[in-house]
């Protein structure tokens, strides 16, 4: 059963990590606009020059 | 006259979906209403920018009201102060662009580069309306780039204010870690928490031990970084002599640290880490809920914000740009049309003509003369003038407002509910424990003793009185927040409450700015009236323009030798007949014409007066109906800048005992709020301009009504959209619900507490009874507050989502 703490260690672990994550993405400022980026993923790509005049 | 009936088929802009009047400008087949939308069209189309138009149909903004004088920006300190970031070849500047509102401006502002390839990134930030831009300042210089926005529609606000850059988010970013680290300890100690509640046995007890110490360190964290604000915030209080909610708070938690702590190290019991560190991470949840911010509404504005950021000054003939905070008495400054006077200052040259409508509430332009004072904030509407600066601007007539000791005051402090409970919550809980202690130290029992010291004050502990408030006000908010009505802060909901003294501004609060109501007094042909719109077609004058809009589209003449003169009037020949259009004395009329409220606009064909053109301003709609419903409940009172000709239709909205004063001064109304204060009435006062600045700042709730709310508006509590005027009684009703149910909400948690301490006193509360507990009255109390809250949101029929 000493098998437990070996465990616990490594979940207490994999959770640091994700507390480690979510500082970073707070410190990078990923929380701060959580609007726009839905906005602009579903932009189209640069329309290529020749397809100029069809209309659009 | 009758009203017309307009039977062409109706066409949008292209680029705005205004109503195109006059179809003149056409291009690539799309028809636009004026010749700044038509232009922003071409710009894109040039630059194989069409696309734009494909994210949303109309996505522009009507440019007809821009302003564009940008010189002042090559002055590079002022431009140093607006930019985030220099080096030797790029800058970064963050700019406010208030017209930003679909999909289709994130993707024009972020395909910049294509306009001008000096714009190496932009990115943006739609709830914000903020734009950041990094571009190279040798290819591209920074008034250029403010020039290009201006140019495609979306010229930036820049102000004074924005110049002082404000730190407000700093804050949050500090509770979210700390509610990160609390929700991480919580989480870990409650899976660590199950075995010793599930029951462990005697040969187990290694494991016990190992999970304690390990409950301890999840404890130390939440002790120390999540939970300090609450220690520094009771001893602040107690320092002042006063008990907030925070001083029972900080006793509960450091008692449940010291009690866990001492069972762990001593191997006596689990402890209640678990209890810890979920009392703090609920109580930070609430305290994150209650700092709601809008980041598009600033209710701290100034009128550094309404004021330009700069001045061109004449100097040795020359123009230069110079700060409004470096003008000196003795500058000469050139106001051009529609600029705002800084400054109070001399008329030296020019005729002007300046609306102080935003200022003192007089809803028409002033003329001044030659050596007359202008005071500052007014805008000039005629030609450009030249005056000398007679007061810097922060001593001016309206500015000294601001020196007033209202201002001074950071914050007004209402006591709120939960403060004033606090207080007797504090002292019962402090008896209680001390009172069960004693008990169990008479009897001998100095164990249970301790054990019922520190249960009381773990069990009692008010986490759910602490949470009801922040939830009920957030929720309260989000509810005004989709009926337009913007609440700064929790405890402003609360205030609202307690309100039994309403005082309303008039110009620009319980009348419209947006002028819809307009008739013609005289006589006029159609032929005539053709004759008119030809002429007026080719004015900027917001009046024309509105005569173009009433006198709609039809078929014109041509016309020749156009002069327009500003102030005054527009001439021009049409069908060899001299028209003229404009104020009384370009017209020739008499002003014994003139009656009512509003602007007004004379015509006159070869000399002969043919009528007047009035432009009223309304009142909101339902005003009435809202000063009826008020008029039981509150006392009313109208206090306004203007003259007082409209008293008479006033009186008959407004109840007998309310007052009615007209002509007063900003610091009239500030004296007048105050004077009801001392009288010992709670005021709510309702403005929208400068004027009211004062008033607002004074009165225990301040609200600026605002057409549109990204415009200025003076610093106040609530900012309430123009259209959800009529709504009034409504929101003040509803925050009357909302105190209601944070008081219900006590009752409750006091329900819980009272079981609680059932158990407490007798010195036998277990953990595991603390850790059902606990989070049991935590999420009564969240789901109650909630649920209660939308019940009587819907009762008072707020609960819709506006159609917009």
């Amino acid at each position: 059963m000493n098998v437990i703490f070996f465990l616990i260690g490594c979940s207490v672990l994999i959770a640091l990590v994700f507390l480690g994550a979510f500082f970073w993405a707070n410190k990078t400022g990923q929380h701060e606009d959580t609007y726009t980026p839905s906005v602009r993923i579903l932009f189209d790509d640069e329309v290529v020059t020749d397809e100029q005049d069809k209309p659009q | 006259m009758g009203t017309k009936t307009n039977i062409s088929a109706k066409t949008s802009c292209y680029h705005c979906g205004d109503r195109v009047l006059t179809p003149v400008y056409k291009v690539d087949d799309h028809e636009f209403c004026c010749l700044g939308c038509q232009s922003v069209y071409q710009i894109l189309s040039a630059n194989n920018m069409q696309q734009y138009y494909t994210y949303n149909t109309y996505p522009g903004k009507s440019l007809k009201d821009s302003t564009g004088e940008f010189a002042y920006l090559d002055e590079p300190a002022i431009a140093d102060k607006l930019i985030d970031f220099k080096n030797e070849r790029i800058t970064i500047v963050t700019f406010y662009i208030p017209v930003i509102h679909c999909s289709a401006c994130i993707w024009l502002l972020e395909h910049l580069y294509k306009l001008n390839p000096a714009v190496k990134t932009s990115r943006t930030d739609f709830m914000k309306k903020q734009v950041s831009i990094t571009f190279e300042h040798d290819n591209l210089s920074f008034r250029e780039l403010v020039e290009l926005l201006a140019n495609i529609g979306y010229g930036p606000k820049i102000t004074l204010q924005d110049v002082v850059k404000e730190g407000q988010k700093v804050n949050q970013k500090g509770l979210i870690a700390k509610i990160a680290v609390a929700g991480f300890c919580f989480g870990n100690s409650m899976m660590l928490s199950f075995p010793e509640y599930f029951g462990m046995g005697a040969f187990e007890v290694k494991y016990a031990h190992f999970f304690g110490y390990l409950n301890l360190a999840f404890g130390i964290p939440v002790m120390f970084y999540s939970g300090v604000d609450y220690f520094k915030s009771a001893w602040y209080s107690l320092r002042q002599r006063q008990l907030n909610l925070d001083v029972p708070l900080a006793l509960g938690i450091l008692v449940l640290f010291i009690r866990t702590a001492w069972e762990v190290l001593s191997h006596t019991g689990p402890g209640f880490a678990d209890t810890l560190c979920g009392l703090v991470f609920f109580l930070l949840v609430g305290r994150w809920v209650q700092q709601r911010t809008y980041y598009h509404i600033s209710f701290e504005r100034d009128y550094r914000s309404y004021f330009p950021v700069a001045v061109t000054l004449m100097k040795d003939d020359a123009e230069h740009a110079t700060p409004i905070g470096d003008l000196q008495v003795g500058d000469r400054m050139l106001i051009r049309s529609n600029e705002i006077v800084p400054a109070d200052a001399i008329l030296l040259n020019g005729h002007a003509a300046i609306d102080f409508s935003f200022v003192t509430g007089e809803s028409e332009p002033v003329e001044k003369v030659l050596g007359e004072v202008v005071y500052a904030g007014g805008r000039q509407t005629a030609e450009a003038i030249e005056l000398e600066v007679v007061k810097p601007v922060s001593q001016s007539y309206l500015t000294k407002l601001w020196n007033n000791d209202s201002f001074k005051e950071q914050d007004k402090q209402f006591k709120t509910f939960s403060n004033t409970i606090s207080r007797y919550f504090t002292i019962v809980l402090l008896t209680i424990a001390l009172s069960a202690t004693t008990f169990w130290l008479i009897n001998g029992d100095s164990g249970k003793a301790w054990g019922a010291f520190t249960a009381v004050l773990i069990i009692a502990c008010p986490c759910a009185l602490a949470l009801s408030s922040p939830f009920t006000l957030s929720a309260a908010m989000s509810i005004f927040d989709r009926n337009k009505l913007y609440v700064k802060n929790a405890s402003s909901v609360e205030q609202m409450a307690a309100i039994d003294t309403l005082v309303f501004d008039k110009t620009g609060t319980i009348s419209s700015p947006l002028a819809e109501a307009m008739y013609f007094k005289g006589n006029i042909s159609p032929a005539e009236q053709a004759m008119v719109v030809a002429v007026c077609r080719n004015s900027g004058h917001p009046l024309s323009r509105q005569i173009v809009r009433w006198l709609g589209n039809q078929p014109l003449p041509a016309v020749s030798e156009y002069v327009e003169y500003p102030g005054k009037g527009t001439q021009a020949l049409v069908n060899g007949q001299t028209v003229r259009v404009g104020n009384a004395a370009f017209a020739g009329a008499h002003t014994a014409m003139k009656n009512g409220l509003g602007s007004s606009v004379y015509v006159s064909i070869d000399g002969v007066i043919k009528g007047c053109f009035h432009l009223e301003q309304p009142w909101r709609e339902g005003l009435s109906d809202l000063i009826s419903c008020f008029k039981k409940r509150y006392d009313l009172h109208l206090i306004s800048g203007d003259n007082d000709r409209v008293k008479e239709s006033l009186r008959l909205v407004f109840p007998q005992k309310s007052t009615l004063l007209f002509n007063q001064s900003p610091g009239d109304k500030l004296e007048f709020i105050n004077g009801l204060q001392q009288k010992g009435h709670s005021v709510c006062m309702l403005g929208d301009g400068l004027n009211d600045a004062g008033a607002l700042k004074q009165a225990d709730m301040g609200i600026a009504v605002s057409d549109d709310i990204n415009n200025f508006s003076p610093g106040c509590n609530a900012i309430l959209d123009g259209s959800a005027f009529g709504k009034l009684p409504r929101f003040f009703r509803f925050a009357k619900d909302a105190v209601r149910v944070i008081h219900m909400s006590f009752v409750i948690s006091l329900t819980y507490n009272i079981v609680g301490l059932s158990f407490a006193v007798q010195g036998t509360m277990s953990p595991l009874f603390a850790a059902i507990l606990m989070p049991l009255s935590t999420v009564t109390i969240i789901g109650f507050t909630s649920i209660a809250t939308h019940l009587f949101a819907a009762k008072r029929g707020l609960n819709k989502k506006e159609q917009v």
